[in-house]
């Protein structure tokens, strides 16, 4: 009886411990669901937001405008039917705010009841006329045809250069100028950190004796261990106005701002990850080289970092994909300018920082909404990436011990 | 000779370099202790932020924060030490066990930002917990669940074999020989592990921005359905957003400071814990 009671509880608990385990998987599924469940339904959607149309008037053989052209229309970029595809004729833009001009307010009424006649009336009488109306304002008499807009789709996303993602009347979902933000930041950060932190890990595990290293090493733990607002917070008081002051810039949150703060979170990891991989050396392969006649250096240089060239560079990869996921420092550093990076000294803005910004404004369930949850996919797959390149990389190292 | 000269500026070089990294690193750590230590003081630490949080203190986010590592570990513990040791124990190198740890992998991997979207769309909205303290734990336990299992999974691989063969020899099952003989071995590295993964929760700010933070909110928490201030979210918003932002740098100060201090006072805690129990298996 006993016996069967302690089997009982040994498949008992062994059943437990493997759902804990399973449980971990199943958040990481729980996350691609959610995430892409969000961040997919983003396409196919309208860029027009709150029932928008656009109309016009039926002589006007204009069928089909992109969100990106309608707001060149807008920002007065545009401004010939030509441009797009019409009639040598200048755009005429009229909203509701417009309507006053053509109309008194007796014709529109009090409680703007006879507004959709206006703009029925309106455009079927001018042939250059561009209406933004509301759905419901379209008459059954009105002869005019309403606006293809394309609908947000995957292409235009990636490509896009404007992020503008509450723009009237047609939201700018490009999220170009993040990528590459984000990229410049973040491999500008690894060019600074990598040698610095490479130079160091080699002074650790091949220089320094073990009463240095000891007191090294609990610095460099501590330093990983600090919150990543802490470092923002330092950055924005320390290197944002010496940036400003040096370059003499209009303001100091800039890429560059980030890079180093970046540089300075990513010292940590890149050391510790390359340190191992110096001390992993074989002994005997040190040997060979020392009793050959080479010295130490020479060893260090022709020995021990070829051999230790995977680990090493599994440290930058690692520390890129930190730095492409990290999110408040950047946030406080960068001045977030959702442009197209030209220089580093000029603002920009990263995917992270973009989601963290803009998350809390964006109306539930909105367009706005699902971009931030694109944008997080994007970001998804990116880290996804660098995490099974680094695995295939210490993978590799262990098949050739 | 002349090998022996570039081996001397090599060395010298990446002295040099190696001590700068020190520098900047205790340069940042003096720059908070200087700047924050006046800030300090037994009033900033127990009362409420005051004028647009540019005086008074930070009671409500320090309790916040409590409250967040109290939850994140209450989930991410159990569960990531069970994964752990049937990750290590338990699982036979099957297809199975590769796909747990890959997956272990993948959400150590997953930015901090990409929680708080999922903790948002999961726990705030899809199963409407709103904007609280049991959204803001869970998100932060996901994050910390890979953590606490490499800790385990590391602990548990530094028992050598030969313990759990003299334990099996002698008739005990599996489970008395992991209860008995792994765990009390494998217990002061899981610890001290654990004790990391609390200072790397209690600082991260990007998952709880949308699942529980409150820019400002001057009383204290009373279910786990309320909002909460918390540290880092406080330190960002009096340092970019705030009301006042150049009134308010001394409690900014003050703030980074006490979250220096939770990490830095965890890893000494975490050491000192190291070299006792150290020091006791040597005696033993």
């Amino acid at each position: 009886m006993k016996r069967a009671y302690r089997q009982f509880t040994e498949r008992f608990i062994e059943g437990l411990l493997a759902l804990s385990g399973t449980v971990t998987s199943l958040t990481v599924l729980l996350i691609v669901v959610f995430l892409f469940n969000e961040g997919l339904s983003l396409f196919g959607t309208s860029p027009l937001e709150n029932k928008t149309a656009l109309v016009v008037n039926e002589s006007n053989p204009v069928q089909k405008l992109s969100a990106v052209s309608i707001k060149d229309i807008f920002d007065q970029k545009i401004t010939n039917w030509k441009e797009v595809g019409g009639k040598d004729e200048d755009i005429l833009i009229i909203t509701v705010n417009d309507i006053g001009n053509y109309y008194s307010e007796e014709q529109i009424g009090a409680e703007f009841e006879h507004l959709p006649d206006c703009f029925s009336r309106l455009v079927d009488s001018l042939p250059n006329a561009l209406a933004v109306i509301n759905e419901s304002y379209r008459t059954s008499y009105f002869k005019g045809h309403t606006i293809d807009v394309n609908k947000n789709n995957l292409p235009d996303f990636l490509s896009g250069k404007e992020w503008f993602p509450t723009a009237e009347p047609a939201v700018q979902l490009g999220v170009l100028p993040l990528i590459l933000g984000t990229l410049m930041v973040s491999l500008l950060a690894i060019l600074l950190a990598l040698p610095i932190g490479l130079a160091t890990a080699i002074y650790m595990a091949e220089i320094a004796d073990e009463r240095i290293r000891k007191v090294l090493k609990p610095v460099i733990e501590l330093l990983a261990g600090i919150p990543s607002v802490v470092y923002g917070f330092f950055g924005l008081i320390t290197i944002v106005p010496f940036i400003h002051d040096v370059f003499d810039l209009p303001v100091g949150e800039t890429a560059l701002a980030g890079s180093l703060v970046l540089a300075i979170m990513a010292l940590p990891t890149i050391i510790t990850v390359s340190e191992d991989a110096i001390r992993n050396t074989p002994r005997s392969m040190r040997e060979a080289s020392l009793a050959l006649g080479a010295n130490k250096w020479q060893t260090i240089q022709k020995v021990v970092l070829p051999y230790s060239m995977s680990g090493i560079s599994a440290a930058a990869i690692l520390g890129i994909g930190r730095a492409i996921g990290e999110t408040m420092a950047v946030l406080m550093v960068t001045g977030n300018a959702a442009v197209m990076p030209k220089s580093i000294l000029q603002p920009v803005r990263t995917i992270p920082a973009t989601i963290a910004a803009e998350l809390g404004e964006a109306p539930n369930g909105g367009v706005h909404y699902k971009a931030l949850f694109a944008l997080g996919c994007i970001l998804f797959i990116i880290t996804l990436i660098i995490n099974i390149w680094v695995e295939r990389i210490s993978a590799k190292r262990k098949f050739k011990k | 000779m002349e090998k022996q000269t570039k081996q001397q500026i090599a060395f010298w070089i990446f002295r040099i370099f190696a001590w700068c990294v020190v520098a900047l690193l205790l340069g940042i750590l003096y720059f908070i202790f200087s700047r924050g230590w006046r800030t300090i003081s037994w009033e900033f630490l127990t009362s409420i932020p005051e004028d647009g949080m540019t005086k008074g203190g930070i009671y409500p986010a320090i309790i916040g924060t409590l409250c967040l590592v109290g939850g994140s570990m209450i989930f991410a513990f159990p569960i990531g030490l069970l994964a752990g040791i049937y990750i290590n124990e338990y699982a036979k190198d099957n297809w199975f066990k590769r796909f747990i740890k890959l997956m272990t992998n993948n959400l150590a991997g997953i930015p901090s930002i990409v929680f708080g979207l999922f903790g948002m769309a999961l726990f705030v909205k899809k199963l409407n917990f709103g904007d609280s303290i049991l959204a803001g734990s869970l998100t932060l336990g996901l994050l910390a669940l890979p953590v606490v299992i490499r800790v385990t999974e590391e602990a548990l691989l530094a028992v050598e074999n030969s313990f759990r063969q003299g334990s099996l020899a002698l008739g005990a099952t599996k489970l008395q020989t992991i209860r008995k003989v792994v765990l009390p071995i494998a217990t002061p590295n899981i610890i001290t592990g654990l004790i990391l993964a609390i200072g790397r929760v209690s600082g991260e700010t990007a998952p709880i921005l949308f699942t529980v933070a409150a820019y400002f909110l001057p009383q204290l928490p009373t279910s786990v359905f309320d909002q909460v201030m918390a540290l880092p979210y406080h330190l960002y918003v009096i340092s970019t957003s705030g009301t006042n932002i150049t009134a308010s740098r001394d409690m900014a100060y003050g703030t980074a400071l006490v979250l220096v201090m939770i990490v830095l006072l965890l890893n000494l805690l975490a050491n000192a814990l190291r070299r006792y129990f150290s020091n006791r298996v040597k005696m033993n």
